[in-house]
């Protein structure tokens, strides 16, 4: 993992992986969309708001694995110290909060012919506003930060025990009663028929790309706010 | 109820939001790696 310490040596892999991840991302997520709205058929029950599950799903798995992917970038930076580890975690950060966000109002927009209310206060709804909340807080601690590029050891704390929330958000359905179904997919395997499926994975896939070039290109724009700072300043003493 | 607004909207938001996404951290990253290029090539 430390070999990856070197800032040049990470952007010599970031620079060209960069469009490899955002373009198949894109062109994956438009042909997800495309397939899901118009080769996908009306469910039985939810009639053709189902389709709303194509962009719903895939912003819920990003809004919390993001915030995964924070609170382990947190464990490297405080145990290990990796130099990188900050620096992904900030990066994560607002892509992680606008997909919080996205799951939010896709599923308020869902949720208004489903179940008649565009928000209820139970468990799943009102853990993932509290995710979206927390993402607020690291993102105005990680800005306090008086590193330029990287985050502060309150921040990498912050985004540790914040993350006490996603097992929360994924068994609300289950500790307390909910009007949000109950999970579809886990890992002993899925309940949703394979006209739904297939689109969903290949939405979620390509959704998960573009946050993946989003993080490096936020990635490379801290660590070139970290050279123009060290520059400025030895400009400064010169 | 007619449903197509409810899917429209959703989508809409949804690739209005992940677009801006995208052009702010694009913009961001050219920006500053173009002024830490600069700065390198200044004496």
């Amino acid at each position: 993992m430390h070999r990856f310490a070197n800032p040049a040596r990470f952007l010599g892999i970031a620079k060209p992986l960069t469009p490899l991840l955002l373009w198949p991302g894109i062109l994956l997520v438009m042909g997800a969309c495309w397939w899901g709205l118009t080769q996908v058929p009306a469910e039985r029950l939810q009639g053709e708001t189902v389709k709303i599950l194509f962009v719903h799903v895939p912003a819920a798995w990003l809004g919390m694995g993001g915030w995964t992917g924070i609170a382990i970038a947190s464990i490297v930076q405080l145990v290990w110290r990796h130099p990188l580890a900050g620096v992904s975690a900030r990066a994560i950060a607002v892509p992680g909060a606008v997909f919080a966000a996205l799951c939010l109002i896709t599923g308020s927009i869902w949720g208004r012919p489903a179940w008649g209310a565009w928000w209820v206060w139970d468990g799943r709804l009102t853990s993932m506003l509290i995710l979206f909340f927390l993402y607020l807080g690291y993102i105005a601690l990680a800005n306090a930060s008086s590193e330029k590029g990287s985050v502060s050891r309150t921040a990498a704390v912050f985004g540790i025990i914040g993350a006490v929330n996603i097992p929360i958000i994924n068994r609300s359905v289950v500790w307390w009663e909910s009007q949000h179904q109950k999970a579809s997919i886990t890992l002993g395997g899925s309940s949703i028929d394979a006209a739904y499926l297939w689109p969903l994975f290949a939405s979620a896939l390509g959704f998960t790309l573009i946050f993946g070039g989003v993080v490096l290109m936020r990635m490379r724009a801290q660590l070139a706010e970290i050279r123009i700072e060290a520059r400025m300043r030895r400009m400064a003493e010169d | 109820m007619n449903h197509t607004p409810f899917i429209i909207a959703a989508f809409l938001v949804t690739a209005i939001g992940t677009l801006a996404l995208v052009a702010r951290s694009w913009i961001a990253m050219r920006k500053s790696e173009a002024l830490a290029d600069d700065l390198k090539s200044r004496k």
